[in-house]
């Protein structure tokens, strides 16, 4: 694998390799020195056209603790806003002969385009409303530690799947681990043939106690003047998954930022049973894991596996 | 009304044998060995094989193993000029016809500034008349800088030359305003050619809405944003016994609608693109934006509905759409790219390659709605007889090409055949009596 765009890039054994990667580095990031010396030398590029908190802030620590040399641009601080093209911009970063570039970008392809354009390795780190595929490999990660295997779990997206990459790659790995994907929202929030991505369509949360994980999208406040919904508290009426609508044998899920009294209540937020800050604790090992597979990973990267799993090493190297 | 509707740089009549081709010209009920004799621009001579001699001075071709026929006529193509030469000038995209084999091709107003008044289309045409290898018409706008509010001086526009009127790149979303242009039409003439689209159900849409763009993550643009519409002004144009003409058709929806409206009665009439006849919403699963068009690629069964359309002469002609676009505009993500994909080099050859070769369509009928749209038009539709201006494509039908590999006439390389492998290369062309195109010659094998 020299790219990670999608979570086609992936079969079901990849996705376990990455997983059981990111859990290794989880036990690193227990110790008191949280870095191994995988990259070092090398340089990441997180190129990020769009805001984010969580993603870019975990794909810059993940990069700092495998040792790599991390820049991060942000669209509205780079020459972006002087109109350079992304294909400029590229070959202008490109010069500093990354390892890697982590993209985020606000259309569909954006990191597709990116890989043909540069020898470094590009992560998708988000695409339009197209992939996401590093937030579904933490959310991946995150319901194998809690429930063993995917396969057979039936897990319920609810919510605006029409404007969710979130929910296209999470369909997408959710099926490949062997779960049963439904999603469900307000039928002008349900794309047109989005079942032959491998999942059932429900219009309400009637069924929704049969699911074993329930996991919520983001209902952001445009979609409501774009009239996708008459009102939010119509919308909250129908799909907010609160502690009355939630079983107690069911996990809750969200990706975040959450909308607190939207598409969550506060009790369901709070809740023992949801899995949102574990979700935010995955995002380092798991993006660490998945810059190891395409920078460090195969045979050339044996020697410093060695070091995972032997980090005292690093402190006297 | 007799303006004259074409316009073309003046060239050297041909003088030419083309000896041993085959010949085939449906509207001339040709198809077989003939010798070929043009003289002075014009269809001279037909004869057996071998039966002609070749008159002093004349260019003889072999063309044994090679078919000729009445060179192709495309209703809808975008030249850039004015305002966009960066895409696509007179010349190149002439050049461009010329090396597809066409004799007559028809320019599209939405241009900067929009064509839209008699000077504009004068100063075009005389643009024409120094740039243009092959013979163009302009359709002028329905709408003043296409914004579907008012009407254009159509009747001076007419006098001034204008084929028809057509508001293409946009729908003309106002059915008030159809009808007072249909209404119009009866005073000055002149097909009104439609661009059918609902913008409040195509909205920000990019690909063909379905299981494709749902898995991408884009907008889609329903199959309804057009058939509606085409249900809608075929309604219009049979109330005011008007003649409509619908532009780069593209579902099965639409294609039932336009049979339905023919049937009873109306005067309407359909194209279809190479690119809608051959590829499908699968092709933007690669997100290359090199298969970003409007209207969008469909499914499967909307493109079986286009050739069905085609076989049975619901759609009565091909139209490329040929739409350059610059590559640093082309090469960005597929949201954010320009609509449109260039057609007129490949035309001939993908639907050849792609439906004839498979015996999906047989050949004289693909020759014949290649060149239809002349008719739709008013004009007189290339043949091959006697007496009549020379406008020929000579092709090899054996040969295979890969296209973009020497490049392209069109000052654009927005194909979305680019690197396809395609059977039947254009030897000759000869438009309006001109030889424009003649390929570098390591003819028939």
């Amino acid at each position: 694998m020299n790219h990670l765009l999608s979570i086609d890039d992936l079969d079901r054994a990849g996705i376990e390799r990455i997983l059981d990667r990111a859990a290794s580095f989880a036990e690193v990031a227990g110790r008191e020195i949280k870095k191994v010396p995988a990259l070092r030398g090398r340089t990441v590029v997180n190129l990020f056209y769009e805001a984010s908190t969580r993603t870019s802030s975990s794909f810059e620590l993940a990069a700092k603790r495998l040792s790599a040399d991390v820049v991060s641009v942000r669209a509205a601080t780079s020459s972006v806003t002087k109109g350079e093209s992304l294909k400029d911009t590229i070959q202008t970063l490109t010069a500093y002969d990354p390892a890697a570039i982590v993209i985020r970008s606000p259309h569909a392809g954006a990191a597709q385009l990116v890989a043909r354009w540069t020898d470094a390795a590009v992560v998708n780190a988000g695409d339009g409303k197209h992939e996401h595929p590093t937030q579904a490999l933490l959310d991946v990660y995150t319901l194998r530690r809690r429930l063993g295997a995917l396969d057979g779990k039936r897990i319920w997206i609810v919510g605006d799947v029409l404007h969710s990459r979130v929910a296209r790659s999470n369909i997408l790995a959710f099926a490949r681990m062997g779960a049963e994907v439904t999603v469900s929202g307000p039928p002008t929030l349900i794309p047109r043939g989005i079942e032959a991505l491998g999942c059932q369509v429900a219009a309400t949360l009637d069924r929704l106690p049969e699911a074993d994980v329930v996991y919520v999208l983001r209902m952001q406040n445009e979609r409501m003047h774009e009239a996708y919904v008459p009102s939010l508290r119509e919308y909250a009426a129908r799909y907010q998954v609160n502690a009355a609508r939630l079983q107690p044998h069911q996990l809750l899920m969200h990706p975040g930022p959450v909308n607190r009294g939207v598409e969550l209540s506060a009790d369901a937020i709070d809740s023992p049973q949801a899995l949102i800050a574990q979700q935010v604790e995955a995002g380092v090992v798991v993006r660490m894991a998945v810059l190891y597979e395409l920078l460090a990973g195969g045979p050339a990267g044996a020697a410093e596996a060695a070091a995972v799993e032997a980090p005292e090493a690093v402190a006297t190297a | 009304m007799s303006a004259q509707r074409l316009f073309h740089a003046p060239g050297e009549p041909a003088e030419l044998l083309l000896r041993g081709v085959h010949a085939l010209d449906p509207r001339s009920d040709l198809d077989g060995p003939h010798d070929v004799l043009v003289r002075d621009g014009r269809v001279a001579e037909i004869g057996a094989p071998g039966s002609l001699p070749a008159p002093d001075g004349a260019d003889v071709v072999d063309g044994e193993g090679l078919h000729l026929f009445p060179a192709f006529f495309d209703p809808h193509v975008h030249l850039r000029t004015p305002g966009q030469e960066h895409k696509e000038t007179l010349a190149t995209g002439t050049a461009a016809a010329a090396a597809g084999g066409y004799c007559g091709i028809v320019a599209m107003p939405n241009t900067s500034p929009t064509l839209d008044d008699a000077p504009g289309l004068q100063a075009l045409c005389a643009q024409a008349e120094r740039d243009a290898k092959v013979p163009v018409g302009f359709m002028p706008a329905i709408t003043r800088g296409l914004a579907g509010a008012d009407l254009t001086e159509m009747a001076e526009l007419r006098d001034a030359g204008a084929l028809g009127f057509t508001d293409d790149g946009r729908p003309l979303v106002s059915a008030g305003m159809l009808r007072r242009a249909l209404q119009y039409q009866r005073l000055c003439g002149g097909v009104i050619a439609l661009h059918e689209e609902d913008p409040t159900l195509s909205g920000q849409g990019v690909m063909h809405e379905g299981a494709v763009s749902a898995r991408l993550g884009l907008t889609g643009i329903p199959s309804i944003s057009e058939s509606t519409m085409v249900a809608r002004d075929s309604a219009i144009a049979a109330y005011e016994s008007g003649r409509v003409h619908f532009q780069h058709l593209s579902c099965v929806e639409s294609v039932a609608a336009l049979a339905a409206w023919k049937a009873a009665g109306a005067q309407v009439s359909g194209e279809a693109s190479p690119h809608h006849l051959t590829l499908t919403d699968e092709a933007v699963r690669s997100l290359d934006s090199r298969f970003k068009m409007n209207p969008p690629l469909r499914t499967e069964a909307d493109r079986q509905a286009l050739i069905a359309g085609l076989r049975d002469g619901t759609i009565e002609c091909v139209a490329t759409d040929h739409a350059p676009h610059a590559r640093h505009e082309k090469e960005v993500p597929f949201e954010e790219a320009p609509m449109g994909v260039t057609g007129l080099e490949t035309a001939f050859p993908v639907i050849y390659t792609d439906l004839v070769v498979p015996g999906v369509l047989p050949l004289a009928l693909v020759v014949e709605r290649m060149t239809a749209g002349a008719a739709l038009l008013d004009l007189a539709p290339p043949r091959i007889a006697v007496g009549e201006p020379a406008n020929l494509a000579l092709l090899d039908l054996a040969a295979d090409w890969e296209v973009g590999a020497r490049g392209y006439a069109s000052k654009s390389e927005n194909s979305c055949f680019e690197g396809r492998t395609l059977r039947g290369v254009v030897r000759l062309t000869i438009a309006a009596g001109t030889v424009v195109h003649r390929a570098p010659v390591e003819v028939a094998a």
